[in-house]
């Protein structure tokens, strides 16, 4: 579960993050959606632990993050949507140094390494320095190092970026799976179509604010669009370019 | 909608247009650094100053002697500028090497550069100019000084820095073509990456061994006036390199001529023409080996690591740490041995603790004669001084980098549960106590060598105890608080303004136990001299409270102040 309360993260001046208050259940695959700049990256970091919130509390699995992080960070697995790594580190070794972060040892996370890699198509490069991986590739040893303490909570930033066909189809199911028995999922796109297949609840974001918030139902009874596609309902909300202002754009 | 591309074909961008985002960006760096802290660009300047003052007064000091040796005055002066610009135009070759390397095959800006319809020729240009400014600032910096100083002694007139620069552009040039032309060669057969590795060593070697052979060349004998006798022999020996068909003989013929009042444009021509038609040829080079090049350099240097004996022994050997620790330790390791920008850096470290024993052993105390024990002592005493400031330069090469080079992977370590302070207080072992057995060893070694009192001794080894944890922690705190995480070169960690202002504070702090130490052992002395016994222990342990007190607190503050920062950092 994850609980958001006056969430706020002000840089100066500018206000990335104005005040969200979201509760995410058990179970359920939560979507956040918004243009580019609205705040999305900055939500997700904090609820992460890596940025410190200007206001407001962050619970995960019912601790407060930033009361008692260690606890807190040890029921969830994060995946950025850019997968920086150690380039001097093989894959199997990168996870058993995350395996260690989350105080993990023993023969039993040996075997686990060997399933994750298996699962992710990696075994073959299982003692290859991770700088000669392709995005894709360190993008599956990401993900793969959020699954291997078997967290509660899982918070994704920008899942599909760099993915094959075939393991963001594995990532969906994951990811279906995972909250299918119980598990939180919070996840970001810009993939519209992702979304609206995989989410339970989308909250739309911009400019800081979650414009709104419910299943796609609940969105279109919001904004009075009939059968509206996500898309459609997406760029009501937000605005975006008539088709007018595009052939423009090219003619000129 | 229809998306119209124009009929006619378009321009190619110049050198100028393709290295605009270029200097754009040096100018918005200086513009942030002018509206940012004053104390920055004052302490830089004074500190730059200071620094081409001390050239300009050295260069300024020997050329006035050597002009007044009769009848072959300005025939050395000419000789030592030629010896002095070919080793100049040997580091350049070295620079330029695994500059190239960056600047044609590993920027950031090339994907962009090369998918846009940019002429062959102007690109070449472009990134030979980028190559050339980027290789050759420094030399610039240690040149400028050192000609100042030749065209005030032999007066060389306001028209003499149109001629050094005349001069000294095509001579810069020429190590810059010739770089870039062997990096091309080498990115052809090996990968980029496992080239640049090797180009770094390489040039850190040859840069290692240079320093040696100036310091084996016991230059401080000429400072003696028996020494300023041995001058002749000693540019003899160091000109020996020299050949009249080397362009940095060509360099300072042509700046010699100048100043020496000789109508000769001969040297200046060779040059000219020589850069020229280096150019040519490495242009030609350029257009047939390039693409092929790039396209290698896209490829992944693909290496296997296995479980080694080596891993098995030291994850044996850290069993006994916690689980977090422990893999943390492990990685920390891995990732020095594996990367050749830092572990390449333990040359320097090799060289720099042989200088230093050998500066002890080039000190004219044990010649036969007996040495009063004033002397001994003193000597000793200042030793610790020395052995300091080599230990602060250790720590700022391998502890102060520490946390900057977890840039990129801080979300990892932030968004775990693994505690900031055990990080931290594991960095701080990993880098301090191989530091403290080597400063415990450099402290021993030099002592015995010194023939060091006991006293001295007992004084000399705990100090090094209490200043060595002191400044590893110093290093680690203020690297966190002057952070460089965009940096993906560990060596150029160090040199940046928070590594300025980590050595600073930690030659501030070896100044402070010098100078508490400095009553005990003047008390210790003034007893000997008296005949007492020995020196008053009252004052000793004073003193050597105070210096416990000072670096305790030189190593918590640090530590404390970095956390709060490392908690409080964005990733």
């Amino acid at each position: 579960m994850i609980e958001l309360t006056g969430l706020t993260k002000r840089y100066g001046r500018f206000t990335a993050v104005d005040g969200i208050t979201l509760t995410i259940p058990p179970g359920a695959l939560y979507g956040l959606l918004g243009p580019n700049g609205a705040g999305k990256t900055t939500t997700m970091r904090m609820i992460a632990g890596i940025l410190q919130p200007t206001a407001g509390t962050i619970r995960i699995a019912g601790i407060d993050l930033w009361g008692e992080p260690l606890r807190a960070k040890s029921r969830m697995g994060f995946i950025p949507d850019r997968p920086f790594v150690y380039d001097k580190l093989t894959g199997a070794e990168f996870l058993r140094f995350v395996a260690g972060l989350y105080g993990q040892d023993g023969a039993s996370i040996d075997r686990r390494i060997d399933e994750l890699l298996e699962l992710f198509d990696l075994l073959p490069w299982k003692d290859e320095l991770t700088e000669s991986y392709s995005h894709g590739m360190r993008q599956k040893l990401i993900i793969g190092s959020a699954l291997l303490h078997r967290p509660e909570v899982i918070v994704v930033d920008e899942p599909m970026v760099g993915l094959d066909p075939k393991s963001a189809r594995l990532l969906k199911d994951l990811l279906r799976q995972f909250a299918g028995r119980g598990g939180t999922v919070l996840m970001s796109t810009h993939t519209l179509e992702i979304a609206e297949a995989m989410c339970d609840r989308i909250a739309i974001v911009q400019a800081g604010r979650i414009v709104a918030a419910g299943t796609m139902d609940e969105l279109r009874a919001h904004t009075s669009s009939g059968d509206a596609s996500l898309e459609e309902l997406f760029l009501k909300l937000t605005g975006g370019l008539a088709e007018r202002e595009l052939s423009e754009l090219f003619d000129s | 909608m229809s998306f119209s591309i124009p009929d006619a074909p378009l321009g190619s961008a110049g050198v100028l247009e393709i290295l605009a985002p270029k200097w754009r960006s040096q100018l918005a760096r200086l513009r942030q650094a002018r509206s940012g802290s004053g104390a920055r660009a004052l302490l830089l300047a004074l500190l730059g100053g200071g620094f081409w003052l001390a050239v300009f007064g050295l260069s300024y000091r020997v050329l006035k002697f050597i002009k007044g040796v009769e009848e072959i005055g300005p025939l050395l002066a000419g000789k030592l500028l030629a010896v002095g610009l070919l080793s100049f135009a040997a580091i350049l070759l070295l620079s330029n090497l695994v500059t190239a390397l960056s600047t044609f095959f590993l920027a950031k800006d090339l994907d962009m550069l090369v998918a846009a319809p940019v002429d062959w020729i102007w690109f070449y240009l472009a990134k030979l100019g980028e190559t050339l400014a980027h290789s050759s600032w420094m030399v610039v910096l240690m040149v400028v000084p050192i000609l100042t100083a030749y065209g005030v002694v032999f007066g060389g007139g306001p028209l003499f820095p149109l001629v050094a620069l005349g001069t000294l552009l095509p001579f810069f040039l020429l190590p810059t073509v010739v770089g870039s032309v062997i990096t091309l060669v080498l990115v052809n057969v090996f990968p980029a990456r496992r080239a640049r590795d090797l180009l770094s060593l390489v040039a850190l070697s040859v840069i290692a061994g240079l320093v040696l052979f100036l310091r084996l060349a016991q230059p401080e004998q000429l400072s003696t006036p028996e020494g300023y006798r041995n001058l002749l022999d000693f540019i003899a020996k160091l000109s020996a390199p020299t050949h009249p068909l080397l362009p940095s003989e060509w360099a300072a013929s042509a700046l010699m001529n100048w100043l020496l009042r000789v109508r000769d444009p001969l040297p200046l021509l060779l040059l000219w023409s020589t850069a020229g038609a280096f150019i040519v040829i490495g242009a030609s080079f350029h257009r047939r080996l390039y693409m092929p090049g790039f396209t290698k350099s896209q490829e992944g240097a693909n290496r296997r690591m296995g479980g080694t004996v080596w891993h098995r022994l030291v994850r044996r050997l850290l069993a006994w740490l916690p689980v977090t620790r422990r893999e943390f330790v492990l990685k920390d390791l891995k990732v020095f041995f594996r990367d050749a920008t830092q572990w390449s850096q333990l040359i320097l470290l090799a060289v720099l603790l042989i200088v230093y024993v050998f500066n002890i052993r080039a000190l004219p105390l044990y010649t036969g004669e007996k040495v009063p024990y004033v002397v001994v002592t003193l000597v000793v005493f200042l030793n610790q001084g020395l052995g300091g400031f080599v230990l602060s330069a250790i720590a700022a090469r391998f502890i102060f980098p520490a946390v900057s080079l977890e840039g990129r992977q801080l979300w990892l370590l932030r968004s775990s549960p693994l505690d900031l302070k055990a990080m931290l207080w594991s960095k701080y072992w990993v880098g301090t106590l191989p530091l403290l057995g080597l400063a415990l060893g450099i402290a021993m070694v030099t002592n015995l060598m010194l023939q060091a009192p006991p006293f001295m001794l007992l004084l000399s080894l705990m100090t090094t105890v209490c200043y060595t944890l002191a400044v590893g922690a110093l290093a680690l705190g203020l690297g966190v608080l002057f952070p460089q995480f965009e940096t993906e070169n560990a060596a150029q960690i160090p040199t940046s303004f928070g590594g300025l202002v980590f050595m600073m504070a930690a030659v501030s702090l070896l100044t402070l136990i010098i100078v508490i130490e400095a009553v005990p052992v003047a008390e210790h002395l003034r007893a000997w001299q008296a005949g007492e016994a020995a020196g008053s222990s009252t004052a000793l342990l004073l003193a050597m409270g105070a210096v416990f007190v000072l670096c305790a607190l030189t190593t918590v503050l640090p530590l404390q102040i970095g956390l709060r920062r490392l908690a409080a950092l964005d990733a």
